[in-house]
Parts: structure tokens; sequence; C-alpha cells
């Protein structure tokens, strides 16, 4: 059985909304705790995920993209050698409306069992979807990278 | 998603076993969830619905199979609202330790020099 996680959200948001924030790197790193996205977003072209000092922590292709609706990753890791050597995970992120809000669902999945990276993103994730949402409900994010050290940032941030 | 279905939702000892069941073992049918529990096919389906009313609980679609897949998220959500509240006083506590004993070296650092 391969590896396997997905992960939901509902935002008062609107889908357009939820795919701008998925889409400005200056929007996304305030939620993804200082990294953003560096691509095109055309099929075909390559991603990097790259952290402020422009270390890259993650990269792969963009398999599909559909403006507001659905997004499809192949993904490397590139921070942990023993995650790298794993190969290649995907990860399926999609936008619907729903009951008045936004469903975000993002699913992260490889082909092989007991995945240490899908272990590892699994407690990522639901940190990212948490930030995003307060993001886009309240203004603010509810943990910002600071916040493991310096408790004051998370509050005035 | 409202806080409120998630502590009801959570607030069950067979629907924690589902979702730990779940967390041991992610993406399984009903019928795979179902087996060695002491429970209905049918009260496993009701607590299935609760969990994913509260949104602990998501499925997909695998052929004719239904998938479920437990969802952190709220659980997370519902860490950082309530749980980081406390933790954060027990930071600011020991930041506040740390800036008083930095200022302490600082000032010693000052006299040295």
């Amino acid at each position: 059985m391969a590896s396997n996680y997905v992960y939901v959200t509902y935002i008062r948001s609107t889908p357009a909304e939820v795919w701008s924030a998925l889409m400005k790197p200056e929007f996304m790193r305030q939620y993804w705790f200082g990294v953003h996205f560096e691509t095109d977003w055309k099929p075909g072209s390559p991603w990097k995920m790259l952290y402020p000092n422009g270390t890259m922590t993650d990269h792969g292709q963009v398999l599909e993209c559909v403006p507001q609706k659905r997004i499809v990753l192949s993904w490397h890791n590139d921070w942990n050698p023993e995650f790298a050597a794993e190969g290649e995970a995907r990860c399926v992120i999609e936008i619907a409306p729903d009951r008045g809000a936004v469903r975000l669902s993002i699913q992260h999945s490889m082909e092989r069992n007991g995945a240490k990276l899908i272990e590892a993103v699994s407690g990522g994730w639901p940190r990212i979807l948490s930030n995003l949402k307060s993001l886009l409900e309240t203004g603010s994010v509810v943990l910002t990278p600071e916040a493991a050290g310096k408790p004051a940032a998370a509050k005035t941030n | 998603m409202d806080d409120d279905a998630v502590f009801r939702a959570l607030a069950d000892a067979s629907r924690r076993l589902l979702l730990d069941r779940l967390h041991e073992r992610n993406g399984q049918t009903l019928g795979e969830l179902c087996q060695g529990l002491d429970m209905s096919r049918q009260a496993v389906t009701k607590h299935l619905g609760i969990l994913e009313e509260a949104n602990l609980v998501s499925w997909q679609r695998r052929g004719r199979e239904k998938l479920h897949y437990i969802n952190p998220v709220p659980i997370n959500d519902i860490a950082e609202r309530w749980i980081g509240k406390f933790e954060e006083r027990r930071l600011a506590a020991l930041s506040g330790l740390k800036e008083a004993l930095e200022a302490k070296t600082d000032r010693k650092g000052r006299k040295q020099s």
C-alpha cells in the first residue's frame, strides 16, 4: 500500500482568493513559514520551493494547473538526504466551493510503503493550512516562523 | 469549520478509536475499519459520518472502494487556538528569563570592557 495523506480545510473565502494565496510568493511566505514557490505554473514547467535566503527546500514539475481548481505537482525533497533518496512524491491541491466556503484539499502521496517524507509532511501540512485559513479569514497567521522562539512575534504579526 | 462539531465528534471513545486506527493506517475502507471492532457496521458508518461532518475524516474513491483518511487539520486548528495560548505564556516566561539573563551578561560585558 502506498503512503498517502489527505488534508482538508474549509476556508470562509472565495476560490479566487485561495488561488491567489497559492500563487503570490509574498502572500505565501506569510503562511508557509517564510518559504515560497518559484515557477510559472505552466504544465511541464519546473517548480522550486525556496527559503528566504534562496536555499532550495523541495523541487519538482508542474504536472497540471487549472486556475482556481487544481494543481498537480511531482515532488522531490532537497533538505533531507533520507527523504530525497525515497524518490518522487505527488502532491494534488484541489480547490472547490462548498456550502458558502471553499474546500481546500491537499493530497501528498508516494508509491512506496511507509515513506518517511510523507510522515514528515504530515506534521507540516496541518500547520500550513491552519495558517492559510487564519490569514484569509482574519488577516493574520497563527504561527510565524519565529513563533517557537519568540511568542510575542506571533501576536504582533 | 465549526469547533463545536470537532469537540462533539471527539467526545466519544468509539470515534477516537476510529481516528486512532486511521492514524495507524491511513486510507481504509469501511470493511477494513470494522475488522476486529466490537461495533456493528451501521454504528461505524454513523460514527464516520459524524467524523466527516467535523472534517476529521475525509475520503477518496479508488474504483468502487471508498477510502477513509484521518484529517489532522481541525485538530491542529484547535491546538493552536486553545493549547497554543497556554504554551505561549510558558514560552513568554522562558523568553523573559532569557532576556533577563542576557541583559545581565551584557552589563557584565560592559563593565569588563
